[in-house]
């Protein structure tokens, strides 16, 4: 009893193993996460958005009857509520979903259930993914585990949060602009953001089509690895997917003997806390420690890509919200005399205010007499900064930054400049731009100086398909660089939040 | 500023949204934060850089294939805030010719 009451602590693969041998229940295995962590937590760090006992239920007699077989058999997985799922809703975090049901599973979805997992909910999110700290959402804000005056970051904040203080050891987010990276930093777990095309979009909510990626949160590097071979591959349902079966991960706990890092230093002279930087110093250490050899080089200043990113990502934006007119799903405005009404009450009641912030500037930059001003340039910028990621990866295999300029920040401290919050994400735009691989990795805690210990992080980006090279060094990262315990057999402990 | 109040009317009107004249002047000042910050790519050196409107992928243009998986009109409907035999509902598009 007590061995399935602690499940929730286990790894998403040792997890999926007991249920295999019939050591636990599928049930079990999915309860644990609630009955444990999330009765502790929940309450305070909101990071479900829709929960539904029944539907769990469901979800796990399923995988329970599937006698033995399934990669991630019984696993919890928390995913953002942008991903359409047939058996809870799919709103976006947004007034003008609400109540909506999507007729269909998410590609992604349908793989996790055919590897054996279990949807346990769905997450928090920033409205229709736009925004870096989960604050705006139409169901409130989701906070940090490690200190609840603090922000999870976002825009998928829910997920990253919930693995964080244990209801499940993998989560599914969306990534474009670094909406996994970020919150995975914030919130001290593992953040994939893979390569553009390896993972379908059908069916996740299209925020900026040309950059948008599902991506996974797992608290350790071989789960991470265990959700992309699941996940990863053609879908003949996303036109933008791949033709070419995905990288092969296996090798997630294989090392970096050999591995060229690129240190881009320049980019954290200045608008970069200390105690990230120190972050920086102690995953190079590690990874020098393991084999791999540091090649310093200059990069293009992140500022350039933040400034391409909120043309490009909000024209997309500006087009792909047309479709929430309040006519075929979710929220509509009652009193409107004719059509046009409708549609425009309908939006400014449904949308919340950074949505409408993004769709003005989106319909801005591609509005008559602007566009080769703005997006034509921005389109351009996007070419040059491609060829950057080109030149640094001729020198090195992967390039290690940060995943954010700050810890997490305070809840309400940004919320009224949105540059400063787009600023934020300021080392991981790039790599949606570029098309890219990234990969968010803890390096620990902070010393708690008059505040509760935060989580650092360090962000890898390698070239297309690099997802491997990216899993090992992040393997070699959780275990301290550590040869010894290398091999994916020693279970690592994660750095748990603490309740104060 | 880079973005006037009309400018906002303009956009709010083509965005199909509504922004209450009190808020329109917060709005253009953040605006117009966010594009003068994007002029900053007008420092970069663009030469020979074409657009790019897409991440490359290897993934060609293919054809759809039917694959016999489908939604039927009740379910497609079933979402809809008003709907009628399999139609979506909405107020009147065009006046009324003959009265």
């Amino acid at each position: 009893m007590s061995a399935a009451r602690e499940a929730w602590r286990l790894s998403a693969t040792a997890l999926a193993a007991r249920v295999r041998a019939g050591e636990l229940t599928a049930v079990e295995a999915v309860e644990s996460g609630w009955e444990g962590p999330g009765a502790e937590w929940e309450a305070d760090v909101r990071a479900v958005a829709h929960a539904d006992a029944a539907a769990r239920r469901a979800g796990a007699d399923a995988a329970g009857g599937r006698a033995g077989s399934g990669a991630l058999l019984g696993v919890p997985v928390l995913v953002k509520d942008n991903l359409c799922t047939v058996d809870y809703p799919t709103t976006c975090a947004s007034r003008i979903l609400a109540g909506y049901r999507s007729p269909y599973d998410a590609t992604v979805i349908t793989r996790l259930r055919s590897a054996g997992a279990v949807v346990t909910g769905k997450g928090n999110m920033d409205e229709f993914a736009m925004g870096s700290s989960t604050e705006f959402s139409c169901y409130g804000p989701t906070r940090n585990p490690f200190d609840r005056e603090r922000v999870p970051g976002g825009s998928s904040g829910g997920p990253a949060a919930a693995v964080a203080y244990g209801l499940c050891p993998i989560g599914l987010g969306s990534d474009t602009g670094g909406s996994v990276r970020q919150p995975a930093a914030f919130c001290g777990v593992f953040g994939l953001k893979p390569t553009y095309g390896r993972l379908s979009r059908y069916g996740l909510v299209a925020f900026g089509s040309s950059l948008d990626q599902v991506g996974i949160f797992a608290r350790h590097a071989g789960d991470a690895a265990a959700a992309y071979a699941a996940l990863a591959g053609p879908d003949p349902y996303d036109a933008t997917t791949r033709l070419t079966p995905a990288p092969d991960v296996s090798a997630w706990d294989q090392g970096v003997r050999g591995l060229r890092f690129g240190w881009p230093a320049n980019l954290w002279r200045e608008g970069v806390e200390r105690e990230v930087i120190e972050g920086l110093e102690e995953a190079a250490g590690w990874l020098e420690r393991a084999g791999a050899t540091r090649v310093p080089l200059e990069f293009l200043p992140g500022g350039y890509g933040v400034a391409t990113y909120y043309l490009v990502a909000t024209a997309e934006a500006s087009s792909n919200l047309a479709r929430f007119d309040g006519v075929r799903y979710g929220f509509r405005h009652t009193d409107s005399p004719d059509v046009r009404a409708l549609y425009t009450r309908t939006r400014s009641e449904g949308f919340g205010p950074e949505v409408q912030r993004r769709i003005l500037l989106g319909t801005y930059a591609l509005s008559a007499g602007y566009y080769d001003a703005y997006y034509l340039m921005a389109q351009r910028a996007r070419t040059r900064i491609r060829r950057e990621y080109e030149a640094a990866f001729a020198r090195c295999d992967v390039l290690l930054m940060p995943a954010a300029p700050t810890l997490p920040f305070r809840l309400g401290e940004k919320t009224d400049d949105p540059l400063s919050m787009y600023l934020s994400d300021i080392f991981t735009i790039g790599a949606n731009l570029a098309g890219i691989p990234g990969l968010t990795a803890p390096v620990g805690l902070t010393a708690a100086n008059g505040r509760p210990a935060l989580p650092r992080a360090v962000q890898l980006l390698g070239p297309d398909d690099s997802e491997p090279r990216l899993l090992a060094a992040g393997r070699v990262i959780e275990v301290r660089g550590d040869a010894k315990r290398l091999d994916g057999k020693h279970e690592t402990e994660f750095t748990w939040p603490t309740k104060r | 500023m880079s973005i006037s109040r009309d400018d906002v009317r303009k956009i709010a009107e083509l965005a199909r949204l509504e922004i209450p004249e009190d808020r329109i002047e917060r709005v253009a000042r953040e605006l117009s934060a966010v594009l003068d910050y994007a002029a900053s790519l007008g420092q970069l050196d663009l030469e020979g850089c074409e657009p790019t409107a897409f991440a490359p992928a290897e993934a060609p243009l293919r054809e759809d294939r039917v694959d016999g998986r489908q939604l039927d009109a009740s379910i497609a409907t079933a979402a809809a805030p008003e709907a009628e035999a399999h139609f979506f509902l909405v107020p009147p598009v065009v006046e009324n010719l003959n009265p």
